[in-house]
């Protein structure tokens, strides 16, 4: 897991990511750019012992395993994709 | 290391081959590119940068880039899954791009990456083509073998048969090699 420091810390943001997707990388850069407190799991590189958990965890919040999966304050709300309307909402920066 | 030159400009060529387009945002393009080099440098083949891969080739044949989804998805999103191939409208208004639904068939990735979890648990996997090596190999201009689905007819040429029929969802045991005469 990646913690990504921010002044905005309202919600609990997670987000499960590839390390090799462009839409995961504008997905963290729109919440760094809102100035979001988030973490990050890029599911491709987990290791060992962590994987499997970590993937169990993105699968319960979103069967497809789709990346990214964003969610807020442990499932309250989940969106799938780089939806940017979706997440500037669910983060109140509609 | 691949030669992300090389990707791009083979990726550049089968657009053109196709009809379409290469990704108009170019920050974009750029990361998919990078993203298909480091899945060719880790797994051996080019798997879709924005999918979960099971790094085992016989899964993922159907998701290496020009994955079996593409045609599907430009022809109703204008832009396949990752958005690496675009259709002209999107190439011409690169704001309509937006998030595609996943048309692999959950089962292909569920597949895949249970065979993962096996294979590294270190139990014996039968290979999805190994009950096929005894049946007379039909193959197509370039020597590819062509597999036919026994459950609705689905023809393809690839080395492997897919893990799950992108027409009917029948399982990767239901194809069988397809032979003339």
């Amino acid at each position: 897991m990646t913690k990504v420091e921010g002044k905005n810390r309202e919600h609990k943001v997670t987000i499960y990511t590839l390390s090799t997707c462009g839409w995961c990388k504008k997905t963290k850069k729109l919440l760094k750019d809102l100035e979001v407190e988030y973490e990050y799991f890029d599911i491709d590189i987990l290791t060992g012992g962590e994987e499997g958990r970590i993937r169990e965890e993105m699968r319960k919040h979103n069967p497809r395993m789709a990346a990214p999966t964003i969610v807020v304050d442990d499932g309250k709300e989940v969106i799938v994709g780089f939806e940017e309307e979706k997440i500037r909402r669910a983060l109140g920066h509609g | 290391m691949a030669d992300k030159n090389a990707i791009l400009n083979r990726t550049k060529k089968n657009a053109e081959d196709n009809g379409y387009y290469v990704c108009p945002d170019e920050d974009l393009l750029k990361d998919l590119i990078d993203g298909l080099a480091t899945n060719e440098d880790r797994y051996g083949y080019g798997a879709c940068p924005c999918r979960i891969s099971s790094g085992l080739k016989q899964y993922d044949s159907d998701i290496i880039c020009p994955c079996e989804y593409r045609d599907a998805d430009v022809a109703e999103f204008g832009m396949c899954y990752c958005g690496l191939f675009v259709s002209e409208t999107i190439k011409n208004d690169p704001s309509k791009m937006k998030p595609v639904p996943e048309r692999r068939p959950v089962e292909a990735q569920d597949a895949g990456m249970e065979a993962k979890a096996k294979a590294e648990s270190g139990e014996e996997m039968p290979s999805p083509s190994e009950s096929h090596e005894h049946v007379q190999v039909g193959t197509d201009s370039k020597g590819i073998p062509i597999w036919r689905c026994v459950v609705c007819g689905y023809l393809c040429a690839r080395e492997l048969p897919p893990p799950i029929c992108p027409i009917c969802k029948a399982k990767a045991d239901k194809f069988e090699r397809f032979s003339f005469g």
